[in-house]
């Protein structure tokens, strides 16, 4: 058997089951389960949402995740190394999702700092009795763009800036200590302390008075808003941006499972772990919710900001400095918010680093900080500044909207369609896994999944074509979404076409697929027993 | 609560953290196969990790 890595040295790995289970969630749960999956579910039929969520989850979710473990475990490498050992052309595909997860980290780490701000504020409740000002006046420094200032701004926050700084600097530390001493050891101590947090925060939230009128609004049933076909997306957009896949991550974090691992059991207890979590942040959220409908006297649905950066930075302070020890309790909100996202932040971070270390030779240390430096620059500059939440907000809609949905589009099509490898990625799946995958497998990542997600690229480029975002300047949202887009694309091919500094084709994936594990590959078109050249599968 | 929202409230936990609790189980109960193909033993970790906790 020929080595595991290009630099012919043992591939780094996770220490065992546990701690891969614990980093995949620490990744999955992120701000998303905690600021918008509430709010979408009170907007798309309340408890009725239920049922188009795990379906979605039944036929998408799981699926494409699976998905992404069965390319990351197998090919054994970051998404270029594993695309190119897929196929050689499918590199700058995996260069796509690497740059989109270089996007994403570059604004994610704006949003843990604020909540880290937060934080520290919630212990003298420094908003005061105007969060809204607050957040986006005295903090945020938010410049009048389109009126009295310009659309692009130099001009720092301080108040940003240091916990921006702090936040990248610890983040670069982690990913320099590895996969297991580093990701991994922050994942087994954020995600209980995580959990335990939230719980307390859930807790102390159904114990205020409204409590119950915030879980009414949430759970009572709309059962004819099954019939709207935009709910529908909604739920599969939901579970499709809430577990991380398609831009890279679980096939990293998979393909630092050794060989003889188990995949499709975690992938379960990841997947239903991310969902068991989005409800509890739905309880818990609304349950407060519900207490400041009852303090201000109006019906929660009258409340305004229920989703989003909003909704943690303007109505969670409103409701801390109405309620009974209130700096405790913001303290456990923004403390969550926070841990939710750092370990986000860092597993995408990863996704970066493991392709610049294969593709140009770089140790796990040195890939860490010089991509980290470059990053948390342009970080500084575009996040740290009075227009950093325009940036922030324009990037993020175009790189989650059309990026990672167009990615995942791609990926269901060119590996199960043109490439029709679907037989191999589930015989792989179940030659290593203890819960079987059956035909249905081929059904949702072969039809479902880029059927729905296709559906929702087609729709959002066309509502962003003919109706711009948020009111922004037409040339502004040419610059950062489809210009950033482009130049995604771009470099998704130029990387591509770099010469890598250690031959990725050098290598034989196991288990032997055709002969060796029966009639689940029956179908499968991998290399056949006694076939020696190396690199035949990426050759294709 | 009306009845229809705690309903509901009920059978999300049940099926959500339910399918939580039955897919730790099963892990639990079979954390491995016990009969991989032959070879992929071959990826000996190269760094000093910390020691196994394992379920």
């Amino acid at each position: 058997m020929s080595s595991t890595t290009i630099e012919g040295k043992p591939r780094e790995q996770w220490t065992g089951q546990t701690g891969f289970i614990l980093s995949a969630i620490g990744s999955a749960v992120g701000l998303g389960n905690i600021w918008r999956f509430p709010g979408v579910a009170y907007e798309n039929g309340g408890g009725a949402f239920l049922v188009p969520y795990l379906v979605a989850l039944l036929t998408a979710g799981i699926p494409i995740l699976l998905l992404d473990y069965a390319v990351g475990h197998r090919y054994r490498g970051s998404a270029p190394t594993a695309f190119r050992r897929l196929a050689r052309w499918l590199e700058p595909l995996g260069w796509f999702q690497v740059l989109i997860s270089f996007v994403i980290a570059v604004y994610y780490a704006a949003v843990v700092a604020w909540a880290l701000s937060f934080f520290v504020y919630s212990f003298d409740l420094r908003w005061g009795d105007d969060p809204a000002g607050f957040f986006t006046g005295s903090y945020l420094q938010l410049a009048d763009v389109g009126g009295a200032d310009p659309w692009v701004s130099l001009d720092f926050v301080p108040a940003v800036l240091v916990p921006l700084v702090l936040v990248w600097i610890v983040a670069i530390g982690v990913l320099v200590a590895g996969v297991a001493k580093g990701l991994e050891r922050a994942n087994v101590i954020f995600i209980p302390l995580l959990v335990v947090g939230f719980g307390i925060l859930v807790v102390r939230s159904l114990t205020l008075p409204g409590a119950t009128d915030g879980l009414d609004a949430l759970f009572t049933p709309n059962w004819a808003a099954l019939g709207d076909a935009d709910v529908w997306i909604a739920a599969y957009a939901q579970i499709f941006f809430s577990l991380s896949v398609a831009f890279g991550i679980m096939i990293t974090y998979s393909s630092y499972r050794r060989r003889r691992a188990n995949l499709t059991s975690p992938g379960l207890v990841v997947a239903f772990a991310n969902s068991s979590f989005e409800i509890l942040a739905g309880i818990g959220v609304f349950a407060a919710l519900g207490f400041l409908a009852h303090q201000q006297s109006v019906a929660v649905g009258d409340i305004e900001g229920l989703t989003g950066p909003i909704l943690s930075f303007v109505t969670f302070p409103t409701i801390v400095s109405q309620m009974p020890a209130g700096p405790l309790f913001g303290c456990l909100f923004f403390g969550s918010l926070a841990i939710a996202g750092f370990t986000s932040f860092i597993s995408i971070l990863q996704v970066v680093s493991a392709a610049f270390q294969e593709k140009f030779g770089l140790s796990r240390r040195q890939a860490p900080v010089r991509i980290g430096i470059v990053a948390a620059v342009l970080s500084i500059v575009g996040m740290g500044t009075t227009t950093g939440l325009v940036a922030l907000d324009t990037i993020d809609n175009w790189a989650n909207n059309v990026g990672i949905v167009a990615s995942a589009v791609l990926t269901c099509i060119l590996v199960v369609w043109v490439l029709r490898r679907a037989p191999l990625l589930r015989a792989h799946l179940n030659a290593v896994s203890t819960t079987q995958v059956g035909p249905w497998w081929y059904a949702c990542v072969g039809v479902v999944v880029p059927f729905v997600l296709a559906f929702m690229l087609v729709s959002r480029i066309v509502s962003l074509v003919a109706e711009g975002y948020e009111g922004y300047a037409t040339w502004y949202l040419n610059v950062f979404g489809w210009g950033m887009i482009g130049v995604l694309v771009v470099g998704a091919f130029v990387f591509a076409r770099i010469r890598w500094r250690v031959d990725p084709d050098v290598f034989e994936p196991w288990p032997m697929i055709g002969a060796t594990t029966g009639g689940a590959a029956s179908g499968a078109d991998e290399r056949r027993p006694g076939a020696t050249d190396a690199g035949k599968e990426g050759r294709r | 609560m009306s009845g229809a929202a705690t309903v509901l409230l009920v059978l999300a936990l049940v099926i959500v953290w339910g399918g939580l609790a039955v897919s730790i189980v099963a892990i639990g109960r079979r954390p491995e196969r016990t009969d991989y193909p032959a070879g992929g033993v071959d990826d000996d970790r190269d760094d000093d990790a910390p020691g196994i906790r394992d379920t």
